[in-house]
């Protein structure tokens, strides 16, 4: 088949190219040699089936960061027909370097200069005339955004190929060498881009200089960040809420009745076990949605740059940058999706100590179990604090595990990023965003989640005469045997039981500990209050804060980090810490003679 | 005597004239615009010794002051 690789720096608008040019047909897959995965997709151009690659972007054919690599391993194993190389038209004066460099492969190349209406904006012209000369290449200004210009591109790119029928290898010769082409460039650039001597201070500089204010940034980012937040929840709460209610309904009007006839056994595996335990999961996903495409205005707006820059001095004590702590705040509302929202960073090892980091952000499952604990055991007056120090806790022990790990994980990557101009984000975007990155998260995690699910349900059900999630079940066994562990925290063995619930996800917790004590809503608030004193109950939350991330947001750290003992490491690390804050707090509390 | 670029004060004005960094971040820097012989100004910089930005013809950037303490500049017009 016939084959063409997208090349580019980043924020190019290379995606958002490929998007146009390829729909929705696009999918994530291997390549030999390379470990990540490259967005491709078939497209009919003229009469042929067309193979297009998306690579990352890359600043230097030459350089060693992971995505260089790629970009070189990729052009080694893999013949194309030829090049389509996107650049920035109202950045040529450096863009143009890349495809110098890449001229030296020895491969046809189309070059795209995208972002038209940004450099028009600007006044700058671009004489494309002569830089088909000098590059031997056809050159096609375009507005992926706006889908100017795609058309004509189309028609190009079917010409091309007809032209050079044949996948080619590139010429391997050309990366050993690092040119100087600093002179060229210069030429080339003042030959061919004509830009204005004095760029007019453009209504980016004008919000900058409220949004990025040196005593007004961070508030103002505080006050964006809340607001996010809030949209975020009052969006996809109702959702979440909605898809319950949905997937109860189908189960008692559907699922009940057509599972009636089976063996007692198998039905409370499919019913309390898979359905109710994927259920639980699936009711996240209109959460996820409505996170994606909020944060894809966030991202595409630009402002995330600036908030990187507005958070950078305290976060880089840490071993961090400012894009982490967007996520860790991200992830007081699920945990999952801020995981997935690392993606934005490049370097590997600072995207894993951010991933290590953001599980122990108080989400809104735990809120939930909080909130209902706190209500049963604590007065009025004790419970805000109780609460409030909970989220202080989060914070902290975040910090901890960033601090203590950096050394581990350190970036070595400066922080190095552009700052682009605000954009507006389209809906269409917008839409396909949030559509594309729901179903990626799906795809990926949910094989991991039927597993834990339904681990769950056996430890808790099997030998299969006993009471479910009773002390004689496995999980009452196991429960049993690690007393010894959770006697110094003040907790019962029911209470561990619960805990093992609240590993498919926190908000089970109450649900686990209502089958558990045979009790619901306020019986088992009363119920509580009178077998646990404040000191257990905090020593019971503080663990349910930290412990193990909850299975959606397992998953989805090994989807990202694709390494199963990093994986192992974000469940044993909480875990141990959980294990050291209750004893701590639980042992402190009753030397003080609470 | 040698500036760098983490001196200058927002506004200025400069000259790059070497990057005294390792090959990776240099051919990084040059990636987006920052070699010798460009013209860098300085937009603001982040309190508490936080990064600054810079605009190199038409990109702006920020970088944290110890990449920035590393770009040897001479001041320009
Ligand atoms: N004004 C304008 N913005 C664009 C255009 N193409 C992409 N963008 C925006 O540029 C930003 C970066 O685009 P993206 O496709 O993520 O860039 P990539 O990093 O090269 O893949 C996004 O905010 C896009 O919406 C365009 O033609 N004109």
């Amino acid at each position: 088949m016939k084959r063409i690789a997208l090349l580019g720096m980043p924020n190019t608008g290379k995606s958002t190219l490929f998007n146009r040019l390829t729909g929705a047909g696009a999918r994530i897959g291997n390549w030999p040699g390379i470990t990540v995965d490259l967005l491709s997709a078939k497209v009919l151009l003229g009469d042929s089936l067309v193979e297009v690659v998306d690579l990352p972007g890359i600043y230097n054919l030459h350089g060693f960061s992971e995505d260089e690599l790629v970009v070189r391993r990729f052009l080694e194993a893999q013949p194309v027909n030829f090049l389509a190389v996107v650049l920035n038209a109202s950045q040529l004066d450096r863009q143009l370097a890349l495809p110098l460099q890449l001229k030296g492969l020895g491969i046809p190349m189309l070059v795209l200069l995208n972002m038209a209406d940004e450099a028009r904006h600007l006044g700058i012209r671009v004489d494309t005339a002569h830089l088909e000369q000098v590059l031997g290449a056809p050159v096609r200004l375009v507005s992926a955004k706006y889908g100017t210009g795609i058309e004509a591109v189309r028609q190009e790119l079917a010409g091309l190929l007809h032209a050079h029928p044949k996948l080619q290898r590139i010429d391997t010769r050309a990366f050993a060498e690092d040119d100087q082409i600093e002179r060229e460039l210069d030429a080339l650039v003042s030959r061919s881009v004509h830009a204005p001597v004095l760029i007019p201070p453009s209504a980016t500089d004008r919000l900058d200089r409220l949004l990025l204010h040196p005593w007004l940034g961070l508030p103002l980012f505080f006050g964006i960040m809340f607001g996010v937040f809030q949209t975020v929840y009052s969006l996809g709460a109702p959702l979440q809420d909605g898809m319950g209610w949905l997937l109860g309904h189908l189960k008692e009007a559907w699922i009940e009745p057509a599972a009636a006839g089976l063996p007692t056994g198998l039905r409370s595996f499919l019913m309390d076990g898979l359905y109710d335990g994927v259920g639980t999961v699936l009711t996240f996903l209109p959460i996820i949605a409505v996170f994606f495409v909020v944060m894809a205005v966030v991202e595409d707006s630009g402002y995330l740059a600036r908030a990187a820059f507005l958070v950078d001095a305290l976060m880089s004590r840490l071993g961090l940058d400012g894009r982490a702590f967007v996520m860790q705040l991200m992830g007081f509302g699920c945990n999952v999706p801020a995981i997935l929202g690392t993606r934005i960073m490049r370097s590997p090892s600072l995207r894993r100590l951010t991933m290590l980091m953001i599980p122990l952000s108080l989400c809104s499952a735990r809120l939930q179990v909080f909130l209902f604990i706190i209500t049963a055991v604590f007065a009025p007056r004790a419970a805000a604090v109780a609460l409030f120090s909970l989220y202080l806790m989060s914070f902290a022990l975040a910090f901890l595990t960033a601090f203590l790990w950096r050394g581990r994980f350190a970036g070595s990557e400066p922080l190095l990023l552009e700052l682009p101009p605000y954009r507006m984000p389209t809906f269409r975007f917008l839409v396909l965003e949030g559509w594309r990155a729901t179903l990626q998260f799906l795809r990926g995690a949910s094989g991991f989640i039927v597993l834990g699910v339904v681990l769950v349900w056996f430890l808790t059900h099997y030998p299969f005469d006993a009471a479910p999630a009773g002390p004689d079940t496995l999980a009452g066994r196991m429960a049993d045997f690690m007393a010894p562990v959770f006697s110094p925290l003040g907790l019962d063995s029911l209470l561990a039981i619960a805990l093992l619930f609240g590993f498919v996800a926190k908000e089970v917790v109450i649900g686990a500990l209502a089958v558990i004590y045979g009790a619901g809503g306020g019986e088992l608030a009363s119920l509580l209050a009178g077998r646990l004193d404040w000191v257990q109950a905090y020593s019971f939350l503080l663990f349910t804060l930290i412990y193990t991330p909850c299975l959606a947001t397992l998953s989805t750290i090994r989807q990202e980090s694709k390494s199963w003992p990093f994986t192992l490491l974000a469940l044993a690390w909480p875990l141990a810490l959980a294990w050291v804050a209750s004893f701590a707090f639980y042992q402190g509390a009753r030397a003080l003679g609470f | 005597m040698p500036l760098s670029l983490n001196q200058l004060a927002p506004a200025a004005i400069a000259v790059i004239h070497a990057l005294n960094v390792g090959q990776d971040l240099r051919r990084r820097m040059s990636g987006l615009g920052l070699r010798p012989g460009a013209r860098v100004q300085v937009i603001r910089t982040s309190p508490l010794n936080g990064p600054m930005q810079i605009r190199v013809g038409h990109t702006d950037l920020i970088l944290r002051r110890a990449e920035a303490a590393r770009i040897e500049v001479a001041a320009a017009g």
